[in-house]
């Protein structure tokens, strides 16, 4: 969009191109408002995070399109606590669990197509609704719906800064074109993401290691938009230093590797650093519960860098990453190939092997096969790594999301000390931090960024109007 | 077949495999998803499965400008006509499909001028409605080898492309169940019924589907009309033109109007869909293709309009050309895709009832041709 078609009139303009910025976006278009959409990314890249999504976590009280079975309140409740340890912000996680259930029918009358849960996600069948080819093509039903619904949507359009003057936002200056423009909305939709791919601002929090991580998701999330409004003292939430973090594929993009860079080998390798030597039980427990906790681990070792070791009788028992491992006849060409010292890995991996038990593997379940006499112990699917092919991975931290973020009210309006931002709202990401302050659910951003994206843009729109 | 574009199909299914966000659009995904390596049997067999629906295209978060620049239509595509060049017989015929269009337009031409001349050179001096300008016996010692050779000529091909892609014999369930989902077009549904995404980006419509049933079901008409007709000649003694109401005419004009509906719309659809998303160098022989099916179903119909007026003199053999330019091109056309689909369908019906992989070699182990085959992205 050119600078000189940007309507005179804005009564919304949301800034972001992702799930919650559509939403709000939509939201307000239905309500009778005039509303301008400043996506940072182009259109080839547009929608933030959420093009790497594929569900949304729903409660329901009886099977609902894909969903099977039920999924109550106080379930739903339960399981963010547990992730959450109790950071998290009851009275708007209850607004969010309640509202998703409405969620599934909204979504569906715009455009969102709903698929039965994805092979090797069955777990997930009763509690989160997979679209139809992912984040994406809900993007892309978001998009078709806005456009026609008569939104203005500009594509690599950057806010840089939201001026806010006593309690209100009074412009918005922005690069559309390439060229700098002043935009004075009544309302102010904040739905720009969190700030993952700012390595510099990560690095402030975690060291220099940071600028080894690579960054899952969107480059376009540099957290401009948070940056500015915490700067003129719009209130945060959320620990400011921490990231959610998983062990990728170390041959992963720098940016935008997405759920192709997944890797599920751990549980069934042994882990090494770059010096050939373990640092934690991999067997802990079932995957799903503990991956979170290896972006980590994995970020605390030399260099940012570990590797996943196994033989031929565990490279069947996980979905393979888009790259295939590297591959050898022995653990001294696999150390070679790997660029690890040869010897420490071949004595690492023999008194590993040494520290086996004979017993029942049972890849499914925790099946107690733990080492003996090792430290740290593998407590859990500890086979030897004895039968040649041998294969490794290179692993490294994959950053998902951050958690600081805006603290809001339940109407989704931002505010700072002094009270509430007249016209500012925040939706999605950049606010998510008040009700997931720690951990991960898989899905619940989704739902997070939808609730609060629909009601952000009906209240901004309620008060423009 | 160029290994280009197998190991290029395959380094995408590789991320694809990783992604899985596509399951539900057709049944390449579920198929896909199910091996855990890909033979170049396998990548066949998925290859001739794919309707080019498009929707994996453009759900797909890493289409370029991002660097693991998927297409996952056009990587199927390219290694859809490279199978059928690869099993083409006779193996120079392959070169064909190269220049497919030039190849109908070469037939077209030849075809037309050939039934000029016989209707010209050999005149019949008797015989009633068509039979006045070209004798039975002539149209026949044309047509059952022009019919005739292109068959047998598939055949041979889909015997090598089956035996590459199954270790057993077709069954009947296959067979049931692949003339089921061809009938329905349900590949092109998108899973949710809203249907494909071509003539508009990402939008769904079921436009193309339809058209491309109107085609198919009124070229099944037009068939059984053809059939009818010689059943009614040497079972009956009835000899054409046959009136509105007999069984050629109820069958054949119904079937003209849907083809010539279907093929004209499809390319008209084509001419608004990217390119880029289809083989390469196909787009100007499958054009071709369409309209000559459009020229078949045109000219019969404007044939029967005009009998028993002195236009049917050029009308027919300019007809005859089209249908005999039509059988000539057929196993080295996009016609073939119809056969190789069927196949390709009855495979995977057959996987997914019996459970059993049908692979031909045994599967190579995961990992094993890294080197080679790297995903390493671009």
């Amino acid at each position: 969009m050119e600078p000189s078609k940007i309507p005179d009139k804005i009564d919304v303009l949301v800034v972001g191109g992702g799930n919650a910025a559509l939403c709000a976006a939509i939201s307000a278009r239905e309500k009778g408002a005039e509303v301008l959409v400043l996506e940072a990314a182009p259109k080839s890249f547009r929608g933030g995070n959420s093009r790497h999504t594929r569900n949304f976590r729903c409660m329901h009280s009886g099977p609902l399109g894909a969903l099977t079975d039920s999924y109550g309140e106080t379930e739903y409740l339960e399981d963010l606590l547990k992730v959450t340890e109790g950071r998290t912000d009851r009275e708007l996680a209850e607004i969010a669990i309640r509202s998703s259930e409405s969620c599934y029918g909204w979504m569906r009358e715009r455009g969102v197509r709903f698929q039965p849960a994805l092979s090797g996600t069955l777990s997930l069948s009763r509690t989160n609704a997979f679209f139809l080819g992912g984040g994406k093509a809900l993007l892309n039903a978001y998009y078709r719906k806005a456009a026609s619904a008569g939104v203005r949507i500009s594509y690599g359009s950057p806010v840089s800064h939201l001026e806010l003057k006593g309690d209100r936002i009074v412009g918005a200056d922005a690069t559309i074109d390439g060229e700098t423009a002043r935009i004075a909305p009544r309302a102010v939709v904040a739905a720009s993401g969190g700030f993952q791919a700012d390595l510099e601002w990560l690095a402030k929090a975690w060291g220099p290691a940071a600028r080894n991580f690579l960054i899952r998701g969107t480059r376009y999330n540099r957290g401009a938009v948070l940056r500015d409004l915490l700067d003129q003292g719009v209130e945060s939430v959320g620990d400011p230093t921490q990231c959610h973090a998983v062990a990728i594929d170390g041959r992963a993009p720098k940016f935008d590797g997405g759920i192709v860079t997944r890797l599920d080998c751990v549980p069934f390798s042994v882990v090494v650093n770059k010096l050939g030597r373990r640092f934690y039980d991999e067997g802990e427990d079932l995957w799903p519960k503990r991956y979170a906790i290896w972006g980590r681990l994995v970020a605390s070792q030399p260099d940012q860098i570990a590797y996943s070791i196994f033989d031929s009788s565990g490279v069947d028992l996980f979905m393979p990453s888009l790259y295939p491992p590297t591959r050898a006849e022995s653990i001294e060409e696999l150390a070679g190939k790997l660029g690890l010292p040869a010897a420490i890995l071949a004595s690492t991996v023999s008194e590993f092997n040494a520290s086996c038990r004979p017993g029942a593997f049972n890849p499914t379940e925790l099946d107690g096969l733990a080492t003996e006499g090792l430290s740290p112990p593998k407590t859990n699917w500890a086979r030897p790594i004895s039968r040649p092919p041998f294969y490794g991975y290179a692993l490294r931290p994959g950053v998902t999301f951050t958690y600081l973020g805006l603290r809001v009210d339940r109407g989704a309006r931002a505010r700072t000390s002094r009270g509430p931002v007249e016209n500012l709202w925040a939706a999605g990401e950049i606010m998510a931090g008040s009700i997931l302050g720690k951990g991960y659910l898989a899905g619940f951003g989704m739902t997070i960024g939808t609730v609060f994206g629909r009601i952000a843009g009906r209240e901004a729109a309620e008060h423009a109007g | 077949m160029p290994d280009e574009s197998i190991a290029e199909a395959r380094r995408q299914s590789e991320i694809c495999n990783a992604c899985r966000y596509c399951e539900g659009y057709c049944s390449v995904f579920p198929a896909m998803h199910s091996l855990r390596a890909f033979s170049d049997g396998n990548i066949a067999r998925l290859a001739n499965l794919c309707h080019n629906c498009r929707g994996c295209y453009y759900a797909c978060q890493f289409t370029a400008p991002h660097e693991f620049d998927m297409n996952l239509p056009k990587a199927l595509a390219d290694v859809q006509v490279a199978s059928w060049k690869r099993y083409a017989w006779p193996s120079q015929a392959a070169k064909i499909f190269d220049r497919a269009g030039v190849a109908i337009a070469t037939a077209l031409a030849l075809s037309i001028a050939g039934l000029f001349w016989l209707a010209a050179a050999v005149r019949p001096e008797a015989g009633q409605g068509f039979y006045a300008y070209m004798s039975h016996e002539i149209m026949l010692s044309v047509f059952i080898p022009a019919f005739l050779a292109p068959l047998v000529s598939l055949a041979v091909s889909l015997r090598r492309f089956w035996r590459d892609t199954s270790r057993r014999a077709p069954t009947l369930r296959g067979i049931a169940s692949a003339l089921r989902s061809a009938g329905r077009m349900s590949n092109l549904s998108g899973g949710h019924g809203d249907g494909c995404n071509f003539e508009d980006e990402d939008r769904y419509s079921n436009v193309r589907r339809h058209l491309h049933q109107f085609a198919l079901f009124g070229f099944l008409l037009c068939f059984a009309s053809t059939c009818s007709g010689t059943a009614l000649h040497y079972a009956f003694g009835i000899e054409a033109p046959y009136g509105p109401f007999s069984l050629p005419k109820i069958l054949g004009v119904p079937g003209g109007l849907l083809l010539c509906a279907g093929s004209l719309g499809l390319a008209y659809l084509k001419t608004k869909a990217d390119p880029n998303l289809g083989a390469t160098n196909l787009w100007g022989g499958e054009m071709a293709f369409v309209l000559l099916l459009f020229a078949v179903s045109l000219s019969g119909l404007v044939l029967f309009a005009a009998t028993g007026t002195s236009a049917v003199s050029w009308l027919l053999p300019l007809h005859l050309g089209f249908v005999l330019a039509f059988f000539l091109t057929t196993p080295y056309s996009k016609m073939a895709h119809g056969f190789y689909r069927l196949a390709a369908l009855a495979q995977d019906a057959e996987i997914r009832i019996s459970g059993d992989p049908l692979t031909t070699t045994p599967s190579a182990q995961f990992g094993s041709n890294s080197e080679d085959n790297s995903a390493s992205g671009k």
